[in-house]
């Protein structure tokens, strides 16, 4: 077992929240069309309630801390939130789409060391990035961000997303990445905005563009491998837990909510009214997800797929239910395998698509 | 002899979890578990306390060793550390090497 393994083990053997993905705005620079936030600036914490709850999450046992947003350069008081989390000690990855990075900001990341950056481009080509970022010169200045950062010796990693308008350019952006020397991811998930409206699926990308990704070894590594047959379900995979959120993982929202995750838009309560560690231990919601094995799920649990499907608890939770099938990792999986998935087989007999739920957010 | 001050590194990212401490390196992202010993002696690796007081004060005390056993093991024990990044060793007092929070 590796030792990032045996930590997360420990973690939630302990019941500790290793990692929080922190954002700490949602106004942004750019309007990108796939985007599932709002890009409203009211009710955000203020920079003492944002240190509160660092002070919070370090006591809690968090290590691993995600600074994203919106855009958090956009706030004035981004590097003393950055160098208070790193003063406690955490691991900071951060996220930005790198418009506002100068050679300034690129030197007080790397001497604050932040551990990694992340940063999306959506493609090589400066009128399809734009077009999608709705912010015409933005993918030169990204770049440069990114130029800016490799200099000063940060790790920066290029998150491409995956959407009909960019699907051509996944090769030129891996190839981008490799002459800038930046680490590159792609991810085909385009998620419902959080507020529950569907409109971004129609950017997703077909079930045969899938296929064509997954066959690519330069995407995917071993296609062989990674297309390989499910095996068969096995005890581990009727008593595991279907992922990370709200078991070791959570996420805050910049007005104080938490949520299990990012994409898992049930609130669990707002740090200006509880402490991190009472909502953290406390809350009904997080009891809920974590009593959730494998062997709870409706449909999945008679799945071929149980034990390697990568389904998202917080989508199956848009789509109607944190313990249902997220019919876009039922999809991955029989792209990727060519098995169809129980949860395809049983609406084979029965057609209709069930209505994604509206989500209720805590009042502001 | 010379004495060695040893600070934490501001280079890496850190926290106890089940008595051990987890360290991250920000420069190559290698994670690191300190187990008790070395764990104790980063805790009380501020930049201005020397090796020799740490293994008198912290591990004779807590672990009932002799001091010259102990300091020799400490010794290398931090110069492994160091080489690490993990640690920064020095012959004078360290100063601005932490980033550390006053709670």
């Amino acid at each position: 077992m590796s030792l990032m393994s045996d930590l997360n083990q420990k973690a939630l053997r302990q019941g500790v929240p290793l990692s929080v993905h922190l954002d700490v705005t949602y106004r942004c620079n750019e309007r990108c069309e796939h985007c599932y936030l709002d890009h409203e600036g009211d009710g955000e914490m203020n920079t003492a309630e944002i240190k509160t709850l660092l002070d919070q999450l370090a006591a809690a046992g968090v290590f691993f801390l995600t600074i994203s947003g919106g855009e958090p350069l956009i706030r004035p008081d981004c590097f003393d939130i950055i160098e208070h989390a790193r003063k406690l000690r955490f691991n900071v990855k951060f996220k930005t789409n790198a418009i506002l990075i100068r050679e300034k900001q690129a030197k007080r990341l790397r001497e604050l060391n932040v551990e990694q950056v992340q940063i999306s481009v959506y493609s090589h080509r400066a009128d399809v990035h734009d077009g999608i970022s709705k912010v015409p010169g933005s993918l030169k200045r990204t770049i440069n961000g990114i130029r800016l950062l490799k200099s000063q010796g940060l790790k920066v990693t290029i998150a491409n997303v995956l959407m009909k308008g960019n699907l051509q350019d996944a090769e030129g952006v891996r190839q981008l990445a490799a002459e800038i020397g930046a680490h590159y991811t792609l991810d085909p998930t385009i998620t419902p905005m959080m507020n529950g409206d569907t409109s971004l699926l129609r950017l997703r990308i077909s079930s045969d563009s899938l296929r064509t990704v997954f066959q690519n070894s330069d995407l995917v590594g071993n296609v062989e491998d990674f297309c390989a047959p499910p095996p068969p379900v096995d005890e581990d995979a009727m008593e595991g837990y279907p992922c990370s959120a709200g078991h070791t993982a959570c996420y805050i929202s910049p007005r104080g909510e938490v949520y299990p995750c990012v994409q898992f838009p049930i609130t669990c309560g707002n740090i200006r009214e509880q402490e991190f560690l009472d909502i953290w231990q406390n809350s009904p919601q997080l009891k809920e997800v974590r009593a959730i094995r494998g062997k709870h799920l409706t449909t999945c649990s008679s799945c071929n797929h149980l034990g390697t499907c990568t389904r998202c608890p917080g989508l199956a939770y848009m789509e109607g239910s944190m313990r249902g099938p997220s019919t876009a990792d039922c999809e991955k999986s029989y792209v990727r395998t060519g098995i169809v998935s129980a949860a395809m087989l049983a609406r084979a007999n029965s057609p209709s698509l069930p209505a994604l739920i509206q989500i209720q957010f805590a009042a502001r | 002899m010379n004495p060695i001050y040893i600070a934490r590194s501001s280079a890496v990212a850190a926290r106890e979890m089940a008595g051990e401490m987890m360290i991250m390196s920000a420069t190559d992202s290698t994670l690191f578990s300190l187990n008790e010993t070395a764990t104790l002696i980063w805790q009380a690796a501020d930049g201005k306390t020397t090796l020799a007081e740490i293994v008198e004060n912290r591990i004779c005390q807590e672990y009932h060793v002799e001091p010259e056993v102990a300091y020799q093991d400490a010794a290398e024990l931090v110069e492994e550390l160091a080489s690490l990044g993990i640690l920064v060793l020095s012959d004078q007092p360290v100063r601005n090497a932490q980033l550390e929070v006053t709670q």
